[in-house]
């Protein structure tokens, strides 16, 4: 049989199973008694390490879910996707709205990535709550009507580190030297890391963009021995948080470290006397609330670890997805979102509920610094780092630790 | 003052260019004998940094060094019997479709076992400290692994120049139809060529899990660096590739100082400027077979 005869009655198959599906919209779908969230995120590549915690974290949930009834009492599947770069992203979430029919998307940590999902769910009308994406664009100009932000944005991580160094006196009057991710989360993030600095009194020494696929920071080790700053501000993410934390003990180095992007994974993975300096963080393990202890300690009976940061922010939005589904009895996306932007509160693992500001979409809730205890004395593998009080204190509003409406204006494109 | 910083990176440069030429020898030295495009290389590699933070807990990192090579060389030795050997001879695509899978079934193996977070592993306490040359800075350890790579190198041109050994796969590496009319068979060769290079692969990520992250993309990140240095070394020659190593080193340190965005592109910009002016890399032979 030559090419063309094998291929022939194929192709005749595929046109005719196309017009078949063309001709039976979604009535195969249907009201069945499952309900579909669709999970996306990034599960390789140099931030596949954290999308290993949200995937865990979003199973867990689910498993609680469905052991609590359920959302309106359906049970809740999820499927999960790697979302790798944002092309693929965007054509992942577009399968999950038109062909698997998902009540909502959940996920993501490329700011990139999430962009191009903002734009699917906003045309298709469909929910994405964006759990780890920090770019403070995507709550202002990039913002969009049907995307929501368990995850904090850049301005609420450089508020949190920065209080922190203010009070260690590592800004004012100070030189600092950046190292920045190049692509869109680090480049929004040195902006407001820029800004932030310079009105609290610090100059810049030098600011180098680092490709993401770098591993080797010894050339900008040598230029930041050159550069003589009095602080390293570390803007990197994923994958080059650990490689620079390693090699910059390596290479000892004395200049004090402050980081505003950061995932607690990353430092647990650099290894013991490699992790230093000051970071914020939206979550830690060592929180006291009743309901972080409980997430916790669920998650390390599953997984035989403490989660992060990341595994927070997915386990926190499909709760949040479940009881606002269950409370407004509706799975409709804009009923959804006309009730999370009513201001309704909600248990986020923390001392303080959370609830989305509705002119932004951001989750206002409390923040965190860590700084990392001295070589030596930490008891394990996990409990690496001595935390802040939450911040902001609780007789300040929540929105102070977020951008100013002014400063990242949002008007939801119809 | 800025002359020291340049002459501070190129020093620097140098010293890294050690880190990739262990795999890139491998590379040119399985490529130029079996003609396959060893996709699976990093892989080794990354089996070679995971076995030795498995390992170093319970026989130490000394330990680790060593045994985890050899681990790694015998899983080459399956994988070369069961699956490289059927592929030769064939079309290339088939080999290089091959040895992508392999690489992908290994690193997905390692991200099941050991998951997608970075493993913690960190240098042995008395290999710690730096060492200060003027100004100059640089890492105690670094220094170890450049003594470990060039005692690699100068024995595997020792090995491939000075035995029997080495003359049967030189010969083959132009001519293995006279090899075989001569009655020799390249096969056990081809085995231990394989061994000698996936055993170094996975020696250099033994030395590298304490200074970069131990993830399982480690692999595929190191894989791209290294073919760009045998490409521009030049296939079948091993001072080309030794010589490309130190290159992309230097180049990437000073893109690093003057421009840092392009410290990664700067290495693939010089890759195709020297297959422009000379398409069989800087000191690359004419391979007949390849031609």
């Amino acid at each position: 049989m030559s090419m063309t005869e094998f291929l022939r009655p194929t192709r005749r198959a595929l046109l005719a199973g196309s017009a078949g599906l063309l001709a039976m919209p979604s009535i195969s779908y249907g009201q069945s008694d499952v309900l579909k969230i669709g999970h996306l995120t990034p599960r390789t590549g140099f931030l596949g390490p954290l999308g290993e915690f949200a995937v865990q974290a979003a199973t867990l949930a689910a498993e609680q879910i469905n052991a609590a009834g359920g959302i309106n009492g359906r049970k809740v599947e999820v499927l999960f996707e790697d979302s790798v770069n944002p092309q693929t992203a965007s054509s992942k979430a577009e399968r999950y709205t038109q062909r698997d029919k998902v009540a909502c998307i959940v996920g993501e940590i490329n700011s990139a990535s999430a962009l191009a999902i903002g734009q699917v769910v906003q045309r298709e009308k469909v929910l994405f709550i964006n759990t780890g994406a920090n770019s403070d664009a995507l709550r202002g100009s990039d913002c969009r009507r049907y995307m929501f932000h368990t995850e904090s944005q850049n301005t609420m991580m450089v508020k949190a580190a920065g209080r922190a160094i203010l009070d260690q006196g590592l800004v004012r009057g100070k030189k600092y030297y950046a190292l920045t991710a190049d692509y869109a989360f680090g480049h929004d993030l040195l902006r407001v890391a820029n800004k932030y600095l310079g009105e609290n009194g610090g100059s810049i020494a030098g600011s180098d963009l680092v490709p993401t696929e770098l591993t080797d920071f010894s050339p900008f080790l040598l230029k930041l021995r050159q550069g003589r700053p009095d602080v390293v501000i570390c803007n990197l993410a994923g994958a080059q948080v650990t490689n620079f934390l390693k090699q910059y003990s390596e290479f000892g180095l004395r200049f004090p470290v402050a980081g505003f992007g950061f995932d607690t994974a990353l430092a647990w993975g650099a290894g013991p006397g490699n992790f230093l300096g000051t970071w914020p963080v939206v979550w830690h393990h060592l929180l006291e609330a009743p309901s972080a202890k409980a997430f916790t300690a669920a998650f390390r009976a599953k997984y035989n670890r403490p989660p992060e940061n990341q595994g927070w922010s997915d386990y926190t939005a499909m709760k949040v997805i479940a009881q606002s589904m269950n409370e407004i009895k509706s799975i409709d996306p804009t009923k959804v979102v006309e009730h999370l932007e009513s201001g309704a509160k909600f248990d986020i693992s923390k001392s303080r509920e959370g609830y989305f500001r509705a002119s932004d979409h951001q989750l206002m809730m409390e923040m965190f610094a860590i700084t990392a205890l001295p070589a030596g004395q930490a008891r394990n593998a996990y409990d690496i780092f001595t935390a802040s009080a939450a911040m902001p204190v609780s007789s300040e509003s929540l929105e102070t630790m977020a951008a100013a409406k002014e400063e990242n204006a949002c008007t939801f494109p119809a | 003052m800025e002359f020291v910083f340049i002459l501070e990176q190129v020093l620097n440069g140098l010293l890294i260019g050690a880190n990739y030429l262990l795999i890139a020898l491998g590379l040119s030295l399985i490529f130029s004998l079996g003609g396959v495009v060893n996709l699976a290389h990093g892989a080794f590699y990354a089996i070679g940094a995971y076995l030795t933070v498995a390992l170093a807990p319970s026989i130490g990192f000394g330990g680790a060094v060593i045994l985890s090579p050899v681990l790694v060389a015998l899983l080459g030795l399956v994988i070369e019997r069961l699956l490289l050997s059927r592929f030769y001879r064939g079309d290339p695509i088939l080999s290089l479709l091959l040895t992508f899978g392999l690489a992908m079934v290994a690193e997905q193996s390692l991200r099941m076992i050991f998951g997608a977070a970075p493993v913690p592993f960190s240098i042995p306490l008395f290999l710690r400290g730096q060492v200060f040359l003027g100004e100059f800075i640089y890492s105690r350890y670094r220094l170890l692994i450049l003594l470990v790579a060039a005692v690699c190198v100068g024995g595997l041109w020792l090995l491939l120049k000075r035995t029997a050994f080495g003359r049967v796969v030189r010969a083959g590496v132009q001519n293995p139809d006279m090899v075989a009319a001569l009655g020799i068979s390249l096969k056990p060769y081809m085995t231990a060529v394989v061994m000698i290079a996936v055993g170094l692969a996975a020696l250099a990520g033994t030395m590298m899990a304490p200074v970069t992250g131990v993830t399982p993309t480690m692999g595929a990140e190191i894989l791209t660096f290294a073919f760009v240095v045998v490409v521009i070394g030049g296939l079948g020659s091993f001072w080309g590739v030794v010589c490309a190593a130190m290159i992309v080193g230097v180049v990437r340190g000073l893109a690093a100082y003057a421009f840092p965005p392009a410290t990664e592109a700067a290495v693939y910009l010089l890759m195709v400027l020297v297959l422009l002016l000379r398409p069989r890399g800087l000191f690359g032979e004419r391979i007949q077979r390849f031609e």
